[in-house]
């Protein structure tokens, strides 16, 4: 067992866990936020992406000791208030980037990431080629990749993609 | 996965103190294989040693005529970097392509070159490049190092600490992705290096890990243009075979991915 100790969607959390517990497990199963989900398990569905110092990562594939001392944003973290959403979220619902929408909080952890880093200059085929990491079998990647060309234009023309999100100062990368 | 025990290093002697006093350890960095292979329990080690945070592992430097790049930094690092930008600019684009933007956030390099994958890219840059891999005891030619598939000239409890690289003149990387996985079905690194000689490494195909084609490097030192690869072809026989692809298919493919990297080089 070990004492991990992290800043959850801005909120210090601390807990003593088996060291093989997987950041997702922590997330969903000790600190009970269930947006991030567990699909696939062996790293390539991308459901379970999160931001770890402000870049995605898949909780799935790092033990949760490894993000001792790290920013996570997860999907509930996104938003800034309750009562609103994201641009990202919004241009999803906007743009009916969701079928089933068990994919949905991994793309778009991986939207806000790629727009990002791309500071808001994205074209179809980069999205498509950005989002090699997430899957959706309901294969409704049209509409996805439509709502996150739209929230990159949006986020850009509002100035969001010059001060990004708060973590990502200190991205790992 | 099956219990583990981890611990983080903060140093490279820390790191080899702490596996020597390990039952069945591991060194881990990213962990982008390693823990999914530890998940469908193909590994099981008793400790997990994390040196992904020794300051010293990380970062991407110019020492003379090379580029020296920290074993523990990540693909993403790898591919923003701008000295590698202007330096040894198809390394940086390889590193691009490997996996998926998360996977390229956490998997290092240090961790892709130890496990030698056989369709995994960097082993090929390594091997084309000329590079060293420094360890915290030795530095080994990346033509020492690849031993076969997932096997290097490493020590059980060795620690890989760098990647030296010298500069090119020019080096190229094309890739055939599996689909899927985005791992090479095959990919060749064509380099022509700072004395004028040229390296054609290959990944992906080979049923021993990463090998140089020979035959290729001759025919480029001669005639550095694609049509200098007619007609020479590597043994199907030895190339992997599996669901994705045959023998002879990936012979082929090495020929035609070869020819790629020769028409980028510029």
């Amino acid at each position: 067992m070990t004492q991990v100790s992290m800043t959850v969607n801005g909120k210090a959390v601390s807990a003593e866990i088996e060291d093989r517990t997987l950041l997702v497990a922590f997330i969903r199963d000790h600190l009970g936020l269930t947006g991030t989900h567990v699909g696939c398990e062996t790293s390539q569905c991308g459901a379970c992406t999160v931001h770890v110092d402000g870049a995605a990562m898949k909780s799935c594939s790092m033990l949760a000791v490894m993000a001792e001392g790290s920013s996570i944003t997860t999907i509930e973290g996104l938003a800034p208030t309750d009562d609103t959403l994201h641009p990202v979220q919004e241009a999803f619902r906007e743009h009916h980037g969701l079928q089933c929408g068990f994919c949905t909080p991994g793309m778009i952890m991986s939207a806000t990431d790629m727009i990002r880093r791309y500071e808001g200059r994205l074209d179809e085929a980069t999205i498509r080629e950005q989002l090699e990491g997430n899957l959706c079998r309901c294969t409704g990647y049209h509409n996805i990749v439509k709502a996150i060309a739209a929230a990159s234009e949006t986020m850009a023309s509002s100035g969001m993609t010059d001060e990004g999100e708060a973590d990502t100062a200190t991205a790992a990368s | 996965m099956y219990d583990v025990s981890y611990r983080r290093a903060g140093t490279v002697p820390g790191a080899v103190e702490t596996f020597s006093q390990g039952d069945d350890p591991k060194y881990v960095a990213g962990g982008q294989t390693l823990i999914p292979t530890m998940k469908a329990r193909l590994a099981a080690p008793s400790e997990l040693v994390d040196v992904s945070r020794i300051e010293d592992l990380i970062g991407i430097c110019e020492d003379g005529d090379r580029v020296i790049v920290g074993a523990s930094t990540t693909h993403a690092a790898v591919h923003a970097d701008p000295l590698l930008g202007r330096l040894i600019p198809g390394l940086a684009a390889l590193a691009g392509n490997i996996g998926d933007p998360m996977v390229r956030h956490r998997g290092t390099m240090g961790g892709s070159v130890v496990n030698n994958d056989p369709s995994a890219d960097y082993p090929a840059a390594l091997l084309a490049l000329g590079a060293t891999v420094r360890t915290d005891r030795r530095d080994v030619a990346a033509d020492d190092f690849f031993v076969d598939m997932f096997e290097t000239d490493l020590e059980e409890d060795e620690l890989i600490t760098a990647i030296a690289f010298p500069v090119p003149k020019r080096a190229t990387y094309a890739k055939f992705p599996n689909p899927a996985s985005r791992y090479a079905m095959v990919g060749v690194m064509v380099a022509e290096l700072a004395d004028g000689s040229i390296r054609v490494a290959v990944t992906g195909a080979g049923s021993s890990g990463v090998f140089r084609w020979r035959e290729a490097e001759t025919a480029l030192a001669a005639t550095m243009d694609a049509a200098a690869l007619d007609g020479l072809s590597v043994d199907a026989d030895e190339m992997l075979e599996d669901l994705h692809g045959s023998g002879e298919y990936r012979a082929h493919l090495v020929g035609v991915m070869a020819k790629r990297a020769v028409n980028a080089l510029s």
